[in-house]
């Protein structure tokens, strides 16, 4: 079923504060097989002119996966989610995410599109301290395949 | 925060150390674990299949969050990756063995953009097939 273009633009509720935490961003490294110091060492990471322990550019993935499950149960976007791939990711950084951050996530609806019998979906999540101050704007482009 | 490569050591058409990294199964459960991204795809065999796969597949952002490692390691500072980009074009098939896949990562400056920023291009490739496309990154020198 093709994506309703009227969605484009619609917004969500902002999410509950995610804290930031120095081992969350040192497990995320060790993932990547990252050994920078400056995700796990403050002192290091002071050195390289941060307040705290920074976390790696695609870290933010941790927070958007989570607040754009919200777009996917909205009732209105009828995608199948049984079929859907990730079709393309984008960061913008204002600043690094960094140990002791108190962020709060607002998802909205980017772009939709249907191209053959594919619907793509953009699901743009902006991320900002719980003052307001911006820090990494995040788009994620879903594909849902179409069925047979 | 500061990068340790500066604007005046590079041009367009600079390039980057190749980087070769080895994926295997206990990658993908320990970046499951801590990206929260725990989808079937990437650690079971039959769902994998019954869903059109060749296999358990490697999660997109696992892929592109190596890629992202070879520009902040050129870079010097993580913190001077400012915008990033990616295309999924192929999954990176994972097999259940020892020696897993091999993702390899090379990357070149294409071009020089307004405040001290550059553009670096990526080529990301798992078995000789480019498995990112339009992977770019905008690094602060």
């Amino acid at each position: 079923m093709a994506l309703d273009a009227g969605l484009v633009g619609r917004s969500y509720p902002p999410s509950a504060v995610y804290e930031v935490g120095r081992e969350k961003i040192a497990e995320f490294a060790t993932a990547l097989g990252d050994p920078d110091p400056v995700y796990r060492d403050p002192v290091a990471a002071r050195a390289a002119g941060h307040p705290d322990v920074i976390a790696p550019p695609t870290f933010a993935i941790v927070l958007s996966l989570g607040a754009g499950e919200v777009v996917l149960d909205d009732p209105d976007v009828s995608i199948d989610y049984s079929r859907v791939v990730h079709g393309e990711q984008k960061f913008v950084h204002h600043r690094p995410i960094r140990a002791g951050d108190r962020l709060v996530a607002t998802a909205s609806i980017e772009a939709v599109r249907t191209v053959a019998s594919n619907d793509m979906l953009t699901t743009r999540v902006d991320l900002a301290t719980e003052d307001g101050e911006p820090v990494c704007r995040t788009s994620a482009m879903l594909v849902a395949r179409g069925g047979a | 925060m500061a990068a340790v490569v500066r604007l005046a050591d590079v041009e367009v058409g600079t390039e980057l150390p190749v980087q070769s990294s080895t994926v295997t199964r206990a990658d993908l459960v320990r970046y499951a674990g801590a990206s929260g991204d725990f989808n079937v795809i990437h650690w079971n065999e039959r769902v994998a299949t019954e869903v059109g796969l060749p296999g358990v597949i490697a999660h997109g952002m696992l892929t592109a969050g190596l890629a992202a490692r070879a520009v902040t390691a050129w870079a010097g500072d993580p913190g001077a990756l400012v915008e990033y980009s990616v295309r999924f074009s192929r999954p990176v098939v994972v097999p259940d063995d020892a020696l897993g896949a091999e993702v390899v990562v090379a990357g070149r400056v294409a071009a020089l953009l307004d405040d001290d920023r550059v553009r670096v291009d990526l080529t990301v490739t798992s078995g000789g097939e480019k498995v990112l496309s339009l992977a770019r990154a905008v690094v602060q020198l």
